[in-house]
């Protein structure tokens, strides 16, 4: 059995007739080649994979892509500008030495963008807080924390 | 995962005629749970009904005195509710404080509900706070839902449309949580209606969801901090496992009741 699938990713119209049982990251990354978003753990557990579903924050390993069936997707290839000019999280995580060897990253800026829109000025407990979903295992958070720091200062 | 057949119907009567004619069907909510069992092939539904497309499950509004949600509201959007905040701001802060920001996001309080995870902070909420489920057959106190780890009063094919919460005098939740899951070590719901009387539901403590009736007896006569002092938690009956031992969870029951009747006092 194979399913129209209709979506918009990084503002581009998207149609394409797949399994069923097609992971949303699977479809980003194998249908797509949208491999800026990673995949860690496969259970949900560690937000490498995050993206953004209608504005938010969404773990893409753990739904279906036919659960996103009409919705606007940005993955973190589509945060730059359109002229390549990195989004400010990334110019700060740069800065900050938020990342070490960076598998991580494209889900923590993901969810640290989506925590800023909710949460302009988020102390360091609130960052701390939204970042609960994304694991790192090499930074120690501390950087991160500043690189969300540092961008909301910014803005 | 094994192939299913994938079926998105625009309203619930659509969703529920198909559940009631594929035997091995399953509705899909947010899919934070079951998505993960199926991967695990703990779980081979034939079919999958996805629920997404039916607005009329979703939202949050006042009837009489009860707060009505509809089953699939999101996590988030049960955190963020004014009208939640308001009513019964428990609610509000159990909700938000599932999982992380990802999962509240999408996960739903039917899907939470249904599933009765035996850690899930919804039950506790439903059976402290005596609610109703509301289902597309009947409706079910919360006192008759839960059945133990896993297991609920939904037949095959029912599903929960939406959930009425009466309002209470006052109520608070707190939570251990698992540092790693966020499920909890142990979770208590304490509310109290405005006769007085007082209901404590313990979630995360072993087979599933239950209420401490001596909890509730001494908090009725005394809804104050020391009232659960008095009680001595027994750990007869409940759950150890790597993460703690039955004694340490009668501990955090009380610890738990104890910082949910503090807060309720606000
Ligand atoms: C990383 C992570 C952390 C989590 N942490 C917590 C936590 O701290 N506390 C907590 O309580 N939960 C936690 N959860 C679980 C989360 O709350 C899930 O969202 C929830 O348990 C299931 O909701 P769902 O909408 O995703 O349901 P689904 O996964 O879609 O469905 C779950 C089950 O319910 C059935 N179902 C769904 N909707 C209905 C309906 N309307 N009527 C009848 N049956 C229905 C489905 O058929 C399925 O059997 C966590 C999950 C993850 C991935
Ligand atoms: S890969 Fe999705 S949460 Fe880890
Ligand atoms: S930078 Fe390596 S996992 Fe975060």
């Amino acid at each position: 059995m194979t399913v129209k699938l209709l979506l918009n990713v990084n503002g581009k119209e998207v149609e394409a007739d797949i399994d069923p049982r097609t992971l949303l990251v699977q479809f980003l990354r194998e249908n797509l080649r949208l491999t800026g978003t990673h995949v860690g753990c496969d259970t949900g557990q560690c937000g490498a994979c995050t993206i953004h579903l209608n504005g938010q924050a969404v773990k893409s390993c753990n739904i279906l892509a036919l659960q996103a069936q009409g919705s606007e997707v940005l993955t973190i290839e589509g945060l730059a500008a359109a002229n390549g000019d990195m989004h400010p999280m990334q110019v700060a995580f740069k800065e900050c030495h938020g990342l070490q060897c960076g598998f991580c990253t494209p889900g923590m800026v993901m969810s640290a963008t989506a925590l800023l829109k909710e949460n302009p000025k988020p102390s360091e407990e609130q960052i701390r807080a939204g970042l609960d979903g994304n694991m790192c295992r090499c930074t120690g958070y501390q950087n991160i924390v500043k690189a969300v720091q540092t961008c909301a200062a910014r803005s | 995962m094994y192939a299913f057949q994938y079926h998105r119907p625009g309203s619930l009567k659509e969703a529920a005629a198909l559940l009631g004619k594929l035997g091995d069907g399953k509705a899909l909510a947010g899919g934070q749970t079951l998505i993960a069992t199926m991967k695990l092939r703990l779980a081979q539904p034939s079919d999958l009904v996805d629920l997404g497309a039916i607005t009329e499950l979703r939202g949050i509004k006042v009837e009489g005195d009860a707060l009505m949600i509809g089953a699939l509201t999101r996590h988030a959007e049960v955190a963020a509710s004014a009208e939640v905040k308001k009513r019964i701001p428990a609610l509000a802060v159990l909700a938000g404080g599932i999982g992380d920001r990802q999962v509240r996001a999408v996960g739903t309080l039917g899907g939470s509900v249904a599933n009765n995870d035996p850690a899930a902070d919804y039950p506790a909420g439903v059976l402290g706070l005596g609610a109703t489920v509301i289902t597309t057959q009947r409706k079910i106190v919360a006192d008759d839902f839960f059945d133990g780890m896993y297991e609920t009063a939904l037949k095959p094919g029912e599903l929960i449309t939406a959930i009425s919460f009466p309002l209470p005098k006052r109520a608070a939740y707190a939570k251990f949580p698992n540092p790693a899951s966020r499920f909890a070590m142990i979770g208590v719901f304490v509310s109290q209606v405005a006769n007085g009387s007082v209901r404590v539901a313990v979630t995360g403590a072993g087979g599933g969801v239950f209420r401490d009736a001596a909890l509730e007896k001494a908090l009725t006569a005394n809804f104050t901090p020391e009232a659960v002092t008095s009680v001595k938690v027994s750990a007869s009956g409940l759950s150890s496992d790597m993460h703690a031992s039955a004694e340490y969870r009668a501990h955090l029951i009380g610890v738990m009741a104890k910082r949910a009747v503090v807060a309720a006092l606000g």
